[in-house]
């Protein structure tokens, strides 16, 4: 019975929602200004995807280092080694951000943590770079670098949450039989939450791989930089092996890494 | 004592082969990249101030910067909006090929989940540069960058979403003499629309976040600014485009976050 003494805003709230994402829209669509396609669009999509199809292998391995092979470890290093600072270094602010009881939505300690790593998830990756190439000059270590930093923003907010979801007995047990907050710590806290971390840290190194490939973009090691050099010189068969080399890169990190990851939890 | 009759541990437990294996592999990888990297963390240490010098900088934003980036910041939330769209609409029959409770020809589903599979693998800002040699420089190279990008995002998300529905609607309707469309229309449809709605705002708040650096390859929005101030080293241009940037995906996201809790 309650249903039919909706009121009339409940009732007919959809035109107003409806309105409004119809102004979005039209104010989107007006505020964009389409250039259409230029005359050579349908010419350069030709011959990109003739270079993907005949990709030109000889930059597979020339053994000078700028090959598609060395570089493609390259980004895999920095991959690597950026997660693996950054989960190090995301443990601390995860227990800065963690909230320590459910009910109530405001702590300072808490929130403010939470803030801290906003502010660093949304500093754009790519000018993080550009920071670090001004400190360390151009080259893979500038790009350690950043997604070390960079992925702190994440990797804290997951093993935050990862922290206040845990398992709080095996920590009251300790507390019970006499030890004291280090050995709570110790014996309890991390074991319980390390599993969850290592899939965490797993699933943020698929993304630092994706995001190493473009670094390069700017200067910051992998490779990107030859690709975005081959695409400004159109030198197609060239883009076409790099695509190649980073989309196998990526599927067989996934799959390795999701199968970890299927494992550990 | 006879101790033939304690169990023995194997060889492999009792010296923790597995364990000390994959540590050693641990470090031998660590070691191997910091080779392969160049990492010189002295070089870094000694070289701080310089860090430190371009944070200062950034810390007096230039404020009369502000009104110039207005429109930039518009410009990459329009091209969020029309480009999740498109690529919506693109996902929405090949997500519905890919769920496996409705086409049950496993060689058609395999095929366009690979396709599916190998779009997701492509970083955003790689397609932004291919779409800008393409399209050339501007945000219609940055819609379609976002389109396909989110396409492959949202097709997987929806076709998830399809194989976790009720099957017995389906079935009802099927029994009923319903055609494969009509099922789609009155059964799938109804079950899963929150769920879409949900996803293509939880996308939406990504593309803003992808938007505002493609334009430092040149696909329009903010980023077209981001990398003018860098290369022209006003870092206190940079501080107003960042701070920008930060308001704005903090608002999407409350604003889309909020929408989502009142779906569900």
């Amino acid at each position: 019975m309650t249903n039919k003494v909706k009121n009339n805003w409940a009732r007919h709230s959809w035109i107003f929602w409806g309105i409004l994402v119809l102004l979005f829209y039209l104010w989107s669509i007006m505020g964009l200004n389409f250039s259409g396609l230029q005359e050579s669009a349908g010419e350069v999509s030709k011959s990109i995807v003739e270079g993907l199809f005949h990709p030109d292998w000889g930059y597979f391995y020339d053994g000078s280092g700028e090959d598609l092979f060395s570089l493609i470890i390259q980004t895999l290093a920095i991959a690597f080694l950026g997660t693996f600072v950054s989960a190090i270094l995301s443990v601390p602010f995860a227990f800065w951000a963690a909230r320590a009881a459910k009910e109530n939505k405001f702590h300072l300690r808490s929130t403010s943590g939470k803030f801290v790593l906003v502010l660093i998830r949304t500093f754009p990756e790519l000018v993080l770079a550009i920071m670090f190439i001004k400190a360390v000059g151009p080259g893979s270590f500038a790009g350690v670098l950043a997604v070390s930093i960079h992925s702190i923003g994440m990797l804290g907010k997951l093993f935050a949450e990862a922290i206040e979801n845990m398992d709080r007995g095996s920590e009251e047990a300790i507390q019970s039989a006499g030890g004291n907050k280090a050995d709570m710590w110790i014996l309890a806290t991390m074991p319980t939450i390390m599993p969850e971390f290592l899939s965490f840290t797993l699933y943020r190194f698929e993304i630092a791989v994706r995001s190493a490939s473009i670094l390069g973009m700017v200067g910051a090691g992998g490779i990107g930089t030859p690709l975005l050099f081959a695409i400004q010189t159109r030198n197609w068969p060239r883009v076409g092996i790099i695509l190649l080399g980073i989309i196998v890169m990526v599927t067989v990190i996934d799959y390795i890494s999701g199968t970890i990851r299927k494992k550990l939890v | 004592m006879d101790n033939d009759l304690l169990p023995k541990r194997p060889f492999m437990q009792k010296y923790h082969v597995k364990g000390i294996g994959y540590s050693v592999l641990f470090l031998f990888l660590l070691w191997g990249s910091s080779i392969m990297t160049g990492v010189e963390w002295g070089e870094f240490f000694t070289n701080l101030d310089q860090f430190f010098d371009l944070l200062g900088r950034m810390a007096h934003p230039a404020w009369e910067y502000t009104n110039i980036v207005i429109q930039p910041i518009a410009e990459t939330i329009q091209m969020a909006l029309i480009g999740t769209t498109i690529g919506t609409l693109i996902a929405i029959p090949f997500s519905i090929l890919a769920a496996r409770n409705l086409i049950k020809n496993s060689v058609v589903r395999g095929i366009i989940r690979f396709i599916l599979n190998l779009v997701r693998t492509i970083p955003d800002l790689l397609l932004a540069a291919l779409f800008v040699a393409i399209v050339g420089i501007g945000a219609t190279a940055g819609v379609w960058t976002l389109a396909v990008f989110s396409f492959g995002m949202i097709s997987k998300l929806f076709y998830e979403t399809i194989e976790t529905i009720d099957e017995e609607p389906l079935e009802a309707l099927r029994a009923a003499g319903a055609n494969n469309t009509q099922v789609v229309v009155f059964a799938v449809i109804p079950q899963v629309l929150n769920s879409f709605v949900s996803y293509f705002l939880y996308t939406f708040e990504i593309n803003v976040r992808a938007s505002t650096v493609l334009g430092y390859l040149g696909a329009g929005g903010i980023g077209v600014y981001l990398q003018r101030s860098l290369s022209s080293f006003r870092y206190d241009q940079t501080a107003v485009i960042v701070l920008a940037i930060l308001l704005v995906v903090i608002v999407i996201d409350a604003v889309s976050n909020n929408l989502r809790e009142r779906l569900q």
